[in-house]
This record gives structure tokens, C-alpha cells and sequence, in this order.
């Protein structure tokens, strides 16, 4: 499956090497794994809860990723993406792009991520040492997206 | 008209339901009068939908802006600014 909404782990290596099984065509693979970071906004993070809206999240990454494959020259675009709960460095969201030359996939991985961040259905509730915080979204996140129109 | 709406995360805590299913009255027929007639049901509602800017909606599971179309028996959810990834 292209698009997984899971509460395990992920093995990058392994989704690779899936990926590029028995399709000699591809020369280019680019990937991207977001991991939960120890401090935001100045606050140490003790944990962070994924929620999210099950059936239009898958619904609004498979449109992600067609997106993305009318756009450039790609064999599969993989996003993996967790919910529930994560501690610091722990992994979130995997983006995994194939295609022939390295330009495709590069800028294919970018895109899928941009969109995620602004157009996917999940919500981060942080714990910190004040108690638990819903994250808030980022102007910087709207405007990574705006470029690709 | 007929609509089962969805909040999720903060909004969803201020609401203090997940889903609730609810009958509008005949001039309700977009996003945005869905959203001022909520803001008008008295608390928790007033609250939760105070903050316009903050409070994004889906209908049938695809995001969209305040003057899309509302239909009988709508999937109709609101929720802040994604912040996944």
C-alpha cells in the first residue's frame, strides 16, 4: 500500500527496498523521515499525541501523491504517517519518492511534505513540563506550499 | 436539512463531542452560514467557533472554503490548522 496511517514504527530500509524490488528502471530514490523533536517553542517535550481524521486522511494523502505523480516523471510516491502517542525521536512520517533521475524525486518528496503539513488531517498535542498544548500551525508551513502554485 | 458534524482536536475538546448529528434550519445552506448559526447555538458552540480564522471545515472528507454547498446528510467536520508531519 502506497499510503499507510499506522500507530507502529516504520523501517525506512526496508520500505525502500520494497519500493525498488524487481524495477530495474529506477535511479533515484528520495526520502524524508520527521522525527519528534525534544523542545518546541522553548519547551521541553515529554510526548506527543497524533490525532486524526480516519477516512479523510487517507483520502487527503492519496490525493497528495496523485498529485504529485501527474506533476513529475515518478514510479510510487510511500507516505507512511503514525498517530498516538510518540516520544521524542521518535519517528512520525515517512515520504519516499522513485523515479528514473534524481530531480523528479527530489522535488516530488518536497511537495508531498509541503502539502502534508497544510493539507493532511492530523493534529499534534504536545506534554511539557506546563501541562499539555495543542501545537500551533506555522505561517512558514502555508508558505512552503504557496510555491509550488 | 440533516448534516452529522465532526470536530477533532482543540475543537473538539471545547465542543466536548466528537460528532453530533444536527438539523439546520432552511437558510443554513452553506459552509459559512453553518459556521455563523453554530457561533449562535450558545455555549459551547459560541466559543468554539469565536475564532473564525482558526477553525477550518471538510465536507464529505475534502477540505473546503466557507461558500461551498452544504447537502442533505453531509459529512460536515471542523477543525484547527492541521499541524501533522
Amino acid at each position: 500500500m502506497p499510503i499507510r496511517v499506522q500507530h507502529d514504527d516504520f523501517d525506512a530500509g526496508a520500505e525502500i527496498a520494497r519500493l525498488r524490488a524487481n524495477n530495474p528502471k529506477i535511479g533515484a530514490v528520495a526520502s524524508f523521515i520527521g522525527i519528534v523533536r525534544d523542545l518546541n517553542e522553548g519547551a521541553a517535550v515529554g510526548s506527543i499525541t497524533l490525532e486524526h481524521y480516519p477516512g479523510m486522511t487517507e483520502k487527503s494523502l492519496s490525493a497528495i501523491a496523485e498529485q504529485a505523480r501527474t506533476r513529475w516523471d515518478l514510479f510510487d510516491v510511500l507516505i507512511v504517517h503514525r498517530v498516538g502517542t510518540l516520544a521524542p525521536s521518535d519517528q512520525i512520517v515517512l515520504v519516499v519518492t522513485t523515479s528514473s533521475h534524481r530531480g523528479d524525486a527530489f522535488a516530488a518528496c518536497q511537495f508531498v511534505m509541503d502539502y502534508l503539513k497544510t493539507e493532511a488531517p492530523f493534529w499534534k498535542k504536545e506534554v511539557t513540563g506546563d501541562g499539555a498544548r495543542w501545537v500551533d500551525a506555522r505561517e512558514t508551513d502555508a508558505l512552503a506550499r504557496e510555491r509550488w502554485k | 436539512m440533516k448534516l452529522r458534524v465532526l470536530y477533532f482536536a482543540a475543537l473538539r475538546e471545547r465542543v466536548g463531542c466528537d460528532h453530533e448529528s444536527v438539523a439546520v434550519p432552511d437558510g443554513v445552506v452553506t459552509v459559512a452560514q453553518l459556521r455563523t448559526w453554530q457561533a449562535q447555538r450558545g455555549e459551547p458552540w459560541a466559543s468554539a467557533f469565536a475564532e473564525t480564522r482558526r477553525v477550518r471545515a471538510a465536507v464529505d472528507q475534502t477540505m473546503v472554503d466557507d461558500q461551498h454547498a452544504l447537502h442533505d446528510g453531509a459529512e460536515v467536520a471542523f477543525f484547527p490548522p492541521v499541524t501533522g508531519g
